[in-house]
């Protein structure tokens, strides 16, 4: 029998069946569910008479239009209150956990599924939401579904799924001063495309990615779907098990044992293949940033933005179209762009090591005159280690509005947004047109890059502050 | 699920590569918790900005099928942009490549999504220009016909043909293996470390 990656080994473990010629039967252990992609799902079991199957396998949380204002109780908009209304009876209705306003766990979904333990190597798991690969950093095979496909987890704990292809990315080299995981990916998308890994889970593996903070793991898998994958993933290691340990749904006693154990089988065997194979050295990466309306539209802080001449036949009409909406000129620099806004936060950046790194540029700092910045934790478990550790009044005496958690100005679904014609430094996963807000511009870039540019006014870079 | 055997219609142009879901349907148009009233808001902010985006051009008025370039509806899983493409009276695409969490949504909705090969699709991107450009596409024989009765094959994984064909719901077909999803669950659930009880 072939060698089998470490994706080949989570899908295998979780086919239930598989008729010739037909989609596999896939167990789904863990389903993450907010206000903005569950209501119809919950209608569909309604209007078929179903319950949910196994409600031990969900878990529940408002943060797509959740308000980050203090008093975010209220909610102005009509629809967004009804939205987070219907989520909460329907969990009500079905015994689902959820963790709502103020219970100390709610926050982004992908920011709080590891945070609980819930998380765990091995596992599958899916939500309404593109940015489910963000668990795959604990050795998960975890994508994004669409709303039918929520009902049909909800209803039978499984989905129908065609096996992957495969895709190994080795990160190698060490990161210089000022650079960080968000660049590596940003840099892995400019390379390959916004397309580039369409039907493909990818393996993150290297020395580099050995050597990478959970946080740091969860921003590069975060983005996977940036470069069309369905999931992105690393193997379980120590760092994984550490950052396990102690969280409320970890297991504990003589279970924690049995766990690892179960957990370490989940890593690709010698001399397995995969269906791409891509290596990245990153020791001469510099701070990446981008320039266009989609996160491929990246490039090194240095560099100048490509002109209509350089890129390909079939992309000029897109690339045009790119950098009339971004308002920019082809073949200028991007460093040293004017910004009026900046943002940190989102399931990409917002979890305490982004706030971290942000504050240690911050300290001691203001940013530019004019310039808006907010910061919105990932959770309120991310909120409250910050304030414990005075995070909060760095970036507060900085001129940054600190505020609650929620997905907030990563998609402008609440109030939060950049108002038209506005460009904004973001530490989000998305600078498609209108992304931030109807005709607002979206530069991506770390946290790092995002808190050195407030600070100048301009698109810049960190390195100095390291 | 509406069934789809064969469709014909005039075509839209959209030259752009890696549609994404935000131009499909911005987030603020996504509060609606039933499956209705998407439809008005496709290509919201395009079609304001742009007085030339195709889909407010007069020659295409009626087009029921979209023709354009690589990785369309990258981006969120939101399958709000399907709704909004079949209630904007869609019932076709055609690219050289779609995104895959869009092609499943699309795939459960009806919305029919044909792959064809890039000089294809580059030639029909131009030729659909004339906004007269009539295509038929027919799911059981797996061909699109174009307006000089050249006829283009694509492939379709076979069971979502089926599904198409009979306006099947995944769910029911999921039920049908109750007793091996029941029996699985029995024997995996010893290696389950994750639960949210109690959360």
């Amino acid at each position: 029998m072939a060698a089998k990656n470490i994706i080949e080994k989570i899908w295998d473990a979780h086919v239930i069946s598989q008729a010739e010629g037909h989609p596999a039967i896939f167990a789904i252990d863990l389903m993450l569910i907010h206000e903005v992609t569950s209501a119809q799902a919950f209608q569909t079991l309604a209007d078929k008479g179903l319950e949910v199957f196994d409600k031990t396998r969900l878990i529940a949380t408002p943060d797509h239009i959740i308000p980050t204002r203090k008093n975010r109780l209220e909610i102005y908009d009509e629809a967004a209150k009804f939205q987070v209304k219907t989520l909460r009876d329907n969990c009500e209705r079905h015994g689902i956990a959820i963790c709502d306003v103020d219970s100390g766990r709610q926050g982004i979904v992908h920011v709080i599924g590891p945070e609980l333990g819930l998380t765990q190597p091995g596992m599958t798991i899916v939500c309404g939401d593109s940015h489910t690969s963000t668990h795959g950093a604990f050795g998960a095979l975890a994508f994004g579904i669409g709303t039918s496909e929520v009902g049909h987890v909800l209803a039978t704990g499984c989905l129908l799924q065609q096996a992957p292809k495969t895709m190994r990315v080795e990160f190698k080299g060490s990161f210089a001063k000022g650079v960080f995981a968000k660049d590596a990916i940003l840099k892995l998308i400019a390379d390959i495309g916004v397309g580039g890994a369409n039907g493909h889970v990818i393996e993150y593996c290297g020395e580099v990615v050995r050597n990478m903070s959970m946080e740091e793991r969860m921003t590069v898998c975060n983005m996977s779907i940036e470069c069309g994958a369905r999931g992105g993933l690393m193997a379980a290691d120590e760092v994984t098990f550490e950052y396990i340990k102690g969280k409320h749904a970890a297991p504990k006693g003589k279970e924690w044992d049995k766990a690892l154990e179960h957990w370490k089988q989940f890593r690709t065997a010698e001399g397995a293949s995969y269906d791409q194979e891509f290596v990245i050295d990153i020791s001469e990466l510099r701070p990446m940033v981008t320039w266009g309306t989609n996160p491929g539209h990246a490039c090194n802080i240095t560099e100048s933005i490509p002109t209509l001449a350089e890129v390909p036949d079939h992309e000029k009409k897109t690339t045009k179209r790119a950098l009339d909406y971004i308002n920019l000129q082809e073949g200028a620099p991007i460093g040293g762009t004017p910004v009026d806004w900046a943002f940190i936060g989102s399931c990409t950046n917002g979890r305490i090591e982004d706030l971290r790194i942000a504050a240690k540029v911050l300290k001691g700092n203001k940013i530019a005159a004019g310039i808006t910045f907010y910061v919105v934790p990932g959770s309120e478990q991310v909120l409250e280690q910050a304030k414990s550790e005075g995070l909060v009044e760095i970036f507060e005496e900085a001129g940054a509005d600190f505020r609650m958690p929620g997905c907030s100005m990563c998609l402008a679904m609440n109030d939060d947004k950049v108002p038209r014609g506005e460009r904004c430094i973001s530490s989000t996963n998305r600078n498609f047109m209108g992304r931030q807000g109807p005709g607002s511009r979206t530069h991506l870039a770390s946290p790092a890059t995002v808190a050195a540019s407030a600070i100048a006014g301009k698109i810049s870079s960190a390195e100095d502050y390291f | 699920m509406d069934k789809f055997t064969k469709f014909t219609s005039r075509a839209v142009s959209l030259p752009l590569n890696d549609v994404d879901t935000d131009m499909i349907l911005p987030a603020e148009y996504l509060k609606n918790v039933s499956r209705t009233g998407f439809g008005e808001n496709l290509f919201q902010a395009l079609r304001t900005d742009d007085p030339d985006f195709p889909l407010n051009l007069e020659k295409y008025k009626g087009a029921e099928v979209l023709v354009a370039g690589n990785n369309f509806g990258c981006g969120s899983s939101r399958e709000h942009a399907v709704w909004a493409v079949v209630q904007a009276g869609f019932r076709v695409i055609i690219a050289k490549s779609f995104a895959d969490i869009f092609y499943n949504n699309g795939a459960k909705n009806g919305l029919m999504l044909v792959t064809l090969s890039a000089p294809i699709v580059d030639k029909m991107l131009l030729d659909a220009e004339s906004g007269d450009y009539e295509v038929s596409v027919d799911l059981e024989s797996q061909t699109v016909t174009l307006p000089s009765g050249e006829k283009e094959s694509f492939d379709f994984d076979p069971f979502r043909r089926h599904c198409m064909l009979g306006g099947l719901d995944d769910i029911d077909y999921i039920n049908s293996h109750k007793a091996e999803i029941d029996a699985f669950r029995q024997t995996t659930n010893p290696t389950r470390f994750s639960s949210t009880e109690g959360l």
